[in-house]
């Protein structure tokens, strides 16, 4: 089986983001880049269907981003994928999710692909998009937002649970179909030291757009108006009392009459 | 292009979604400046009885799509059928719930008709003649706002509880049945089941009220006592990501950047400490409770009422007082 792992370069959840002066943008300096954890668990989850899967299965890990991507793509291959792709080219910063779905289309078209894995959303735009433009541009069926993934004995169709709002949808889909993977779908090895020396020696096939034949629109479809920081907090209330009881009485008091949620 | 706004009223177990109100209500708000009329449409078992009661909200027309192939949710069955409307309307905006179905459908649909797509947006409004979204990035460390450049539909997916919702206004409008556009044979990933989530309490992305146990819950057994308060109040129970990774909840309750965003009226926080993580998945809510033995714990920063004490003994004084109060 062809199975592929995508990935983004995105910062840390415990990263601090601020607007920058300008307005233009977030504040980049300090900030610890990694792979979005969503599409941990589906590199994860790559390198288990290939474990299951047997014979000549390969994971590829592909990704598009900036050059400083290269490290975390050596990660992905550390633990465990078997080559990778690295689009990389300057268009890309723009952000915009067609771009990105158009290039990933070219790379998994060019390597071929039986099954595509990446997380539900990346947690820098927290777009959730791209999987699913990248899954009608290759006219395949998607599965968003999974917690629970089987394939089936001939490899040709998989069962899989959703994720949706009080409750779980149970979805057969035959393959090739693209899955968005959720927190609690697996638990993400760490690479190993055995992994981290093999790595240094798999291929990263670097990638331009037009190496690919993808062509850069000339008008965006769509453009920042501002970036809005965060309005500050009005401040927090202490309730305070000699006696719990009491303090907690002003709360459910305040709760009640002052801001009127309960 | 027109000049109208195409509403995607999402309808799970014959039942209309409360932020199909929504979308009602933000489609008022652009329409009322560019003139344009708001059409809706409704796919999936019972839409059409689901569709009488959007019928007096003033709405140009209501489309309805029924029939076996559409019987559960399915991206492809939808897709078709959605897609089919939008080609023919050519509206300028359609505007679906940030759910799990509106954020599975709107890109595929957008993509199809080669649109423009904004995702889990929390306002859209006129800004002199440009029609304007924001959005929050990095689970809401800060927002974005962004507006369409030339012709093409945007879709835009906006998140419940952040539009109030419209009321009726009387009249009404006429619906139009259609079947499936996609054959059942035709769709390659199809729903087998629906499980439902186990305690029968509300799911926390809709929930007004959630109340979350945090690391300082010291183990799962524990969880006994926001499940009594939440009971008490309606509330659905979360969990910060140090709970979650305890093994003290499921990770489907989980809060914060890799958990759930959520927005509800009434957040209570107990043992949460506040990291940046978690703040950037509950800030939003209207209003914060924060109970913590520290404090000096970041979570007072972002709340509007903090008890500084021992989460055991005052949370079943809380669940008391509550009871007392609503009783």
């Amino acid at each position: 089986m062809k199975i592929i792992a995508l990935m983004k370069r995105v910062p840390d959840t415990e990263a601090r983001i601020l607007v920058n002066q300008e307005g233009t943008g977030i504040k980049d300096d300090g900030i610890k880049y990694v792979i979005s954890t969503y599409d941990e668990y589906g590199i994860e989850q790559a390198l288990r269907v290939k474990e299951k899967a047997g014979g000549p299965s390969t994971v590829t890990a592909v990704c598009a981003g900036p050059e400083e991507a290269t490290e975390l793509i050596r990660t992905a291959l550390a633990m465990g994928a078997d080559d990778a792709v690295h689009v990389c080219d300057p268009a890309l910063a723009s952000g915009d999710p067609f771009l990105a779905a158009a290039a990933l289309a070219a790379a998994v078209k060019e390597s071929g692909f039986d099954i595509i894995f990446c997380g539900k959303q990346a947690i820098d735009d927290d777009m959730g998009q791209v999987q699913t433009i990248l899954a009608e541009m290759l006219d395949v069926p998607q599965v968003n937002v999974v917690t629970g993934f089987e394939l089936s004995g001939d490899g040709s169709r998989a069962t899989l649970r959703r994720r949706i709002e009080g409750g779980d949808e149970m979805i057969e889909t035959a393959l090739p179909a693209i899955v968005s993977c959720e927190k609690g779908l697996n638990e993400p090895r760490y690479a190993s030291l055995p992994g981290i020396m093999k790595a240094k020696k798999k291929e990263i096939r670097t990638k331009t757009l037009a190496d690919l034949g993808v062509a850069v629109p000339g008008e965006a479809r769509s453009a920042i108006v501002r970036w809005v920081p965060l309005p500050k907090s009005s401040g927090c209330r202490m309730v305070q009392a000699e006696e719990a009881r009491d303090a907690v009485r002003e709360l459910v008091k305040l709760l009640r009459d002052e801001s009127k949620v309960i | 292009m027109s000049n109208d706004i195409l509403i995607f009223g999402e309808v799970r177990g014959g039942a209309l979604k409360k932020v199909t109100r929504e979308l009602i209500e933000a489609a008022r708000r652009v329409s009322k400046d560019t003139g344009g009329a708001v059409d809706a449409a409704l796919v999936g078992a019972g839409a059409e009885a689901a569709a009488k009661g959007i019928a007096d909200y003033g709405l140009r027309k209501i489309t309805v799509f029924e029939g076996d192939a559409l019987a559960s949710y399915s991206t492809e069955g939808y897709a078709a059928a959605l897609a089919g409307l939008v080609k023919e309307s050519s509206p300028s905006y359609v505007l679906l719930g940030a759910t799990a179905m509106g954020r599975d459908l709107a890109p595929r649909v957008a993509a199809r008709v080669d649109g423009v797509m904004f995702s889990d947006c929390v306002d859209i409004r006129m800004e002199g003649a440009a029609c304007v979204v924001r959005r929050p990035v990095y689970s809401g460390k800060v927002y974005v706002e962004l507006a369409r450049r030339g012709e093409r539909t945007a879709f835009v997916t906006i998140r419940p509880n952040n539009v109030p919702p419209a009321a009726p206004t009387g009249g009404s409008t006429p619906i139009e049945k259609r079947g499936p556009a996609a054959a059942r044979e035709a769709i390659r990933a199809l729903v087998r089941e629906i499980i439902p989530l186990e305690g029968g309490r509300p799911d926390i992305t809709e929930a007004d009220v959630i109340v979350s146990g945090g690391r300082a819950m010291k183990e799962k057994a524990n969880f006994k006592i926001l499940e009594d308060l939440a009971d008490a109040l309606g509330a659905a129970v979360g969990a910060s990501r140090a709970a979650v990774d305890a093994g003290f909840a499921p990770a489907a309750v989980q809060v914060g950047q890799t958990g759930k965003i959520v927005n509800p009226k009434l957040y209570i926080a107990c043992g949460i400490s506040g990291a940046i993580q978690h703040l950037a998945g509950m800030r939003t809510s209207k209003v914060i409770v924060a109970i913590n033995k520290d404090p000096n714990a970041p979570i007072f920063e972002r709340a509007t009422y903090g008890v500084v004490g021992d989460l055991f003994e005052i949370v079943p004084m809380l669940t008391e007082e509550i009871k007392k109060a609503l009783a």
